[in-house]
């Protein structure tokens, strides 16, 4: 009957919240809140997100709580956690619904490395699932994708992706990265354990912090947590730089095809008055209840999916 | 349209990787050769809409090279399919019986039969007296020239319901 939910499902997502809140205060991690309907929304081009009017005055769901959550830690707020609803236009499918809930968490003073450790406590110690492995980006692509992300020509990595899509579809070098991490590697991920891919091109930074690491190439301080096949979570070392930010959201307006979105000025301003060094990582919670009840698809574990909603 | 054929779409799968780009992970099938093949394309990449429709027809006649059907819309337009249009539901025609033909740029590329249709068998084995309740089944030709496994009761001349989706026999006609 599709007016009922699954009364399973219900159960498990209360005992997972409550198993999360446990977690974090065991660790001093203050739980907060911040608006869902703001007037900003975050720069990341490849996100859409949904908006709607509120007293005359166009207004955004949040597709992550990043930036609010960044001024209160510039505030002075200490390490913090929320576990809220994000939005994300058009993303609809077996592990993806446009209204989905997310987990996300700053530690100060923790580097990438740390975070992955309490990262892979949190999650595996709620899965079961003790055994770990962690590749880099640059790793996980030649055992799994046979290519070196790093070294191999535009042209050479446009023929590779060419079994997949249209030879006459244009796409940027990210965006062929993208297709082998999606089609090649995620499918071929060990299934039998966490699997931490971390270091990325720095042309994938988003808001992670970027280095050079020994071979030479350019790298973002962020991972990404897979769970047989399922990304679960995506972390970084969080960019503190504020000119750096500023040139970040420059670049994404250039990728995005939207005009004008505004920038929001309240996050470069706590930016301005300094992020303390810290690592964050959100966690599609959903995701996590999937893999803990064996569901095919994201319906399964939600009250209602978007069809229903 | 896909590389200048037509195709349905019969799976759609989304993904996004990360903080990346999204893509559509689609299953298409090929409407000229039946071949099913997955093709990715970006998230609101556009593809040409096909000139492709449904029309119930009406079975005519083969004339050795084309199967011509004519449309049941009061127009009477008939329309000559070829072999490979008419592909597996050769097995199936009957004159004046109705079935579904798709038509590209105006032309039949498919020839869907309905889920059921009532043959007669022009040739089988002698039927067995008295053994109607009992199981065993005997190779019957229809008059299609299709072959088809019947009960062992059934004689030459009986009109019979087949399921066109299985090929199988599923009861005598009810005359």
């Amino acid at each position: 009957m599709s007016w009922q939910p699954s009364i399973e499902a219900l159960a498990s997502r209360a005992q997972l919240n409550g198993y999360i809140r446990d977690f974090f205060k065991m660790r001093q991690v203050m739980e907060v809140e911040t608006p869902i309907l703001s007037r900003a929304c975050v720069s990341d081009a490849s996100l859409q997100a949904l908006n709607t009017n509120c007293c005359n005055d166009t207004s955004y769901l949040q597709t992550s709580p990043e930036y609010p959550m960044k001024r209160l830690l510039a505030a002075g707020s200490g390490d913090i956690f929320q576990i809220c609803k994000t939005f994300r236009d058009g993303e609809l499918g077996a592990r993806h619904n446009p209204e989905f809930t997310m987990l996300e968490y700053y530690r100060q003073g923790f580097d990438l490395k740390t975070l992955m450790d309490e990262v892979a406590q949190l999650v595996g110690d709620y899965l079961q699932i003790q055994h770990r492995r962690d590749f880099t980006y640059q790793q996980a692509l030649k055992t799994y994708g046979g290519l070196d992300a790093f070294t191999i020509s535009d042209d050479d990595l446009r023929a590779r992706v060419t079994e997949f899509v249209g030879s006459d579809l244009v796409l940027k070098r990210d965006e062929c990265l993208d297709i082998i991490m999606s089609h090649v590697v995620e499918p071929n991920l060990p299934k039998d354990c966490l699997v931490f891919i971390y270091h990325y091109p720095a042309s994938q930074a988003a808001l992670a912090k970027t280095s050079r690491d020994d071979q030479g190439n350019d790298i973002a301080k962020r991972f990404e947590l897979y769970v047989k096949g399922l990304e679960l979570a995506n972390g970084y070392h969080e960019l503190t730089d504020i000119h750096e930010q500023a040139t970040r959201f420059d670049l994404e307006q250039e990728k995005s095809d939207i005009e004008g979105l505004p920038q929001d000025q309240n996050f470069l301003n706590a930016l301005e008055a300094g992020l303390p060094e810290c690592s964050g990582v959100a966690i599609g919670l959903d995701r996590i209840l999937m893999l803990k009840l064996k569901a095919e698809s994201i319906s399964k574990v939600l009250a209602f999916d978007m069809s229903r909603a | 349209m896909l590389d200048g054929d037509p195709c349905a779409i019969l799976e759609n799968e989304y993904v996004k990787p990360g903080k990346g780009q999204a893509f559509g992970r689609v299953k298409l099938r090929n409407l000229k050769t039946g071949r099913v093949w997955e093709r990715t394309f970006k998230a609101g990449e556009k593809l040409d809409g096909a000139d492709v429709m449904d029309y119930d027809m009406e079975y005519l006649y083969f004339d050795g090279e084309f199967y011509y059907f004519m449309a049941t819309d009061g127009s009477f337009e008939q329309y000559p399919a070829t072999p490979e249009a008419v592909g597996d539901t050769k097995s199936w025609l009957k004159e004046q019986d109705k079935y579904e033909v798709t038509l590209y740029n105006g032309a039949p590329i498919i020839v869907t039969p309905p889920n059921f249709v009532e043959l007669e068998v022009t040739e089988t084995d002698p039927g067995l007296k008295g053994d109607t309740a009992q199981g065993g089944s005997k190779p019957a030709t229809l008059s299609t020239g299709a072959m088809v496994r019947v009960p062992l009761f059934i004689e030459i001349g009986e009109v019979l319901r087949i399921d066109t989706r299985t090929g199988e026999y599923v009861s005598r006609a009810k005359g």
